[in-house]
């Protein structure tokens, strides 16, 4: 419907050479923010159901567990602001064309998100000094919107991401926006909901196995009483419970995209050519039109995108080169996601069984070096996802209707604020893990009895 | 709309330049344990409500690029460099923040107050530097068609970065006397009087300046601030600023917080009544507007969230303004928490209804293709997920029922 209209931005006459560094420079804000924003999904939840816990025992560890999880939770908050600041600068620093010509679609998004954001800060605040100064409840009851807040967040910048990877609610006049519908522009879109539901649970999949990771390997150096067995066990059943269920999720968000953008699903699939019948290759390397090295299955994109083995899926053949995204980057992303998506929802289903079957945490330390490692391989396949829908989205900025280099700044000196930016951010993840590795070796507090309960 | 823009960003002005100029404060309280005191004092006072304050310029961007999208595109071009230069301390200033619960040793401190200090200088510096390039309409509407350098290296936006700069430390000054009057510390709330009182006069000095230099090099808003409503903000302005002087001199510093506040806000408004009609040169306010329909979704929105908000700011400024926050001894021991009964959950019960959700999520999401099916394929995993948390127990009793490993029986001590 829009496709074939041309598109007169808001700004005129963009002159940028370096449109690959804007990228990466953007690429590089979000692979920072991403993973605090599963923090902030998944994590406030977390610690209000270990403050519940401790309401409804009264035993002193869960107090102790929630008080050290909310310093973490303020220390990746912050950095969790800072990085989400200079994520909106850049939607005017780096595609301020972008903005000024779509700014009235999908604005409204994050806007909504300014809100969800400050109740968070605001709730923060009271949660984190309140400790010693509110009533137990109410000190629980102020922790509840910073829980719903990252949601309600979340949910809003997805909806603009959706909007940019399904765009509607507006009209192109002579090349003009016009008509704009803001609303269902964002909310009255099919396609975010998947996005949506696939984030979330990795928002639980990446704050469990990270946190759980930590405490895996001190289960490895000896730390195993009663304080650290439940800070291993609630992250990391969080995190078991989602990693299964993302596999339906990743089907369902693997459909949608094969309705809606089919060359994204032929850059994931590397598929050349239009198909009846199309096969999957496992690894391998895209180059001419094929996957060269990859082991084949038969007819089973077909099957798993329309659900009918001879289905007919579109090929990169059936659009111009210029608008073919970067076949390889999408689909290593794509295979890295689902690879280690896989392995981790493995891993997940062991624990489960053995811990519904038999009860506490599994005895073998082959276990715990496997947590370990789930918590960086939770990042990376976060990451690789993000790659593959927004890479996967190239060469537009609004899917098929503004490409990425109508949108970038004409202002020169990219390069230096990406340096700029780079080091910063090298400073930034430097001193919070440092920060996190202090709180982390505080001792505990004397009066958590590691045995009896508190009386 | 217009009006909520602008509200946003005169309680940017008002909290977060409060913020930054405690900042500066800590940068300038010199040696020893004195200044140890007064940096403490500033980030004590600073540290619950920063993170609620600086949202605030986060609203007045998202506000800004729906509403008035051609204008923020043109504005975030051509001041690429100053709008980048506060970003960085935006990052440097939230890292302090985030490091600062983190470590209690003197060097390490000292290199932390300082990186916040330097970014609390930078950033406003920056901010007031832009925004003296729209007021000397340095800004052309534009992919970066203005002068990515002059546009803000230039005496209005120079002069214009120092007042935002002394606005802050005025504020800054003023609040944390009142605070210190609050806590009953004599020699602080005598230290920030004195600087309240310097601040103040240099600050009220630089915007006489300003308006010397906008009469040469920004013509245009000079003549707004000199007639109509223009006028009667900076009438307002010089009557709040210097009643506020007043007060502090008498140590009356509830009321002074007021009209410091009031005094910051008329030079905002006075600012944006000046600069009518046109935000930028050959760009009037209603030609850079978005359509009716985003307008009016954003005041709803605005509305909704405005009444959520409220409310909840009431409450953390209560918390923090009537010393509910304040450091002290624990008014509510740990021990005061309902001692509940802790009831062993038979968990297994819940597997089989977890089971059955899961099949009916596999159905309904996973082989069916109507949405409709889908939401409700969504909701039945998530049912799943949650019967199979509660199945799983993560509560760790001391007890453990079956197969307990040698080494769980240890008496862990902690690192």
């Amino acid at each position: 419907m829009l496709g074939g209209a041309t598109l007169t931005s808001g700004l005129t006459g963009v002159q940028q050479n370096h449109l690959l560094q804007a990228r990466q420079m953007q690429a590089l804000s979000f692979i920072v923010h991403i993973p605090l924003v599963c923090f902030g999904i998944a994590f406030p939840a977390m610690i209000l159901f270990i403050e519940w816990r401790y309401l409804r025992t009264g035993e002193d560890v869960y107090r102790t567990l929630a008080r050290r999880w909310t310093k973490v939770l303020v220390t990746l908050f912050a950095a969790g602001v800072v990085t989400g600041t200079i994520l909106s600068f850049e939607m005017g620093l780096l595609w301020p064309d972008f903005t000024s010509t779509f700014g009235s679609v999908f604005g409204l998004g994050f806007a909504i998100e300014g809100f969800s954001f400050f109740l968070e800060a605001i709730f923060i605040g009271i949660y984190v000094y309140g400790w010693d100064r509110l009533s137990p409840r109410a000190h629980l009851l102020a922790g509840i919107p910073i829980a719903g807040a990252g949601v309600l967040g979340s949910l809003m910048v997805i909806s603009v991401n959706g909007w940019m990877n399904h765009p509607q609610g507006f009209r192109l006049v002579k090349g003009q926006v016009v008509d704009v519908r803001p609303w269902r522009a964002l909310f009255g879109n099919g396609y975010f909901w998947h996005e949506l539901v696939h984030m979330y649970l990795a928002g639980y999949i990446v704050t469990g196995f990270v946190v759980g990771g930590a405490y895996a390997i001190g289960w490895l150096r000896g730390r195993r009483d009663r304080y650290h067995r439940i800070a291993l066990a609630v992250p990391l059943t969080s995190a078991a419970v989602a990693a299964p269920l993302q596999v339906l999720v990743g089907d369902w968000a693997a459909r949608d995209v094969a309705n809606q953008q089919p060359i994204k699903l032929a850059a994931l699939e590397g598929l050349g050519a239009t198909t009846h019948g199309a096969p999957i290759h496992l690894f391998g390397w895209y180059s001419g039109g094929h996957v060269k090295y990859g082991i084949e299955i038969p007819r089973l994109l077909s099957l798993l995108a329309f659900h009918r083995v001879n289905a007919t899926v579109t090929g990169l053949n059936s659009v111009p080169t210029d608008d073919v995204p970067p076949v390889n980057v999408v689909r290593i992303a794509f295979q890295l996601m689902v690879g280690i998506g896989s392995l981790l929802a493995l891993l997940s289903l062991i624990f489960l069984i053995l811990r519904w079957r038999r009860g506490g945490l599994p005895s073998s330390p082959w276990f715990y070096r496997a947590v370990a490692l789930a918590g960086p391989a939770s990042v990376v396949a976060l990451i690789a996802g993000w790659v593959t829908t927004e890479v996967g989205r190239q060469p537009w900025v609004v899917y098929r209707v503004m490409r990425t280099d109508q949108a970038v700044t004409s202002a020169s000196g990219i390069p230096v604020s990406y340096a700029m930016l780079a080091v910063a951010y090298l400073v930034l993840l430097a001193a919070i893990g440092w920060a996190l590795r202090r709180l982390a070796s505080r001792p505990l507090p004397e009066s958590v009895p590691m045995d009896a309960p508190a009386g | 709309m217009l009006l909520f823009a602008l509200t946003g960003l005169v309680l940017y002005a008002v909290l977060g330049g409060a913020d930054f100029g405690a900042g500066l404060w800590q940068l300038l309280s010199g040696p020893g344990s004195h200044g140890r005191t007064i940096r403490d004092h500033a980030h004590h006072a600073m540290a619950p409500v920063w993170e609620a304050n600086h949202v605030w310029l986060i609203f007045v961007l998202t506000v800004t690029w729906t509403a008035f999208p051609l204008a923020f595109g043109s504005l975030a071009s051509t001041l690429t460099i100053p709008i980048s230069l506060a970003a960085l301390g935006i990052i440097f200033r939230g890292l302090a923040y985030a490091l600062q619960s983190a470590t209690d040793i003197p060097r390490e401190r000292r290199i932390i107050d300082l990186a916040f200090a330097a970014s609390s200088i930078l950033t406003p510096f920056m901010l007031g530097a832009a925004i003296g390039a729209i007021a000397s309409g340095r800004v052309p509407p534009g992919n970066a068609a203005g002068d990515l350098v002059t546009s803000w290296v230039n005496a209005t936006s120079i002069l214009a970065g120092c007042l935002a700069v002394g606005i802050g430390a005025f504020l800054a000054a003023v609040y944390l006397a009142a605070d210190a009057a609050r806590l009953d510390e004599a020699g602080l709330q005598n230290a920030f009087r004195w600087r309240a009182l310097v601040s103040g006069v240099i600050t009220g000095a630089l915007a006489i300046a300003g308006l010397l230099v906008m009469r040469e090099d920004a013509r245009h808003v000079y003549h707004g601030l000199t007639s109509g409503y223009g006028l009667a903000a900076v009438i307002v302005s010089v009557l709040a600023g210097v009643g506020t002087l007043a007060l502090v001199w008498r140590s009356q510093f509830q009321p002074a917080r007021v009209t410091a506040a009031l005094a910051v806000a008329a030079v905002v408004a006075g600012w944006a009544a000046a600069q009518r009609p046109t935000v930028l040169p050959g760009l009037t306010l209603h030609q850079a507007a978005a359509g009716r329909d985003t307008q009016i979704a954003v005041i709803v929105s605005v509305v909704v969230g405005g009444v959520i908000l409220a409310p909840s700011l009431g409450l953390l400024f209560r918390l923090v303004l009537t010393g509910g926050f304040d450091p002290g001894p624990e008014r509510l021991p740990g021990s005061a928490a309902p001692a509940g009964t802790a009831r062993t959950r038979p968990a297994a019960r819940h597997l089989r209804p977890g089971a059955i959700c899961l099949l009916a999520g596999f159905v309904l999401l996973t082989l069916l293709d109507s949405p409709t099916a889908h939401v409700f394929g969504v909701l039945a995993l998530l049912a799943a997920a949650l019967l199979a948390f509660a199945a799983a127990v993560p509560d760790e009793p001391e007890t453990t029922p079956s197969n307990t490993g040698s080494d769980r029986s240890e008496t862990g001590t902690a690192p």
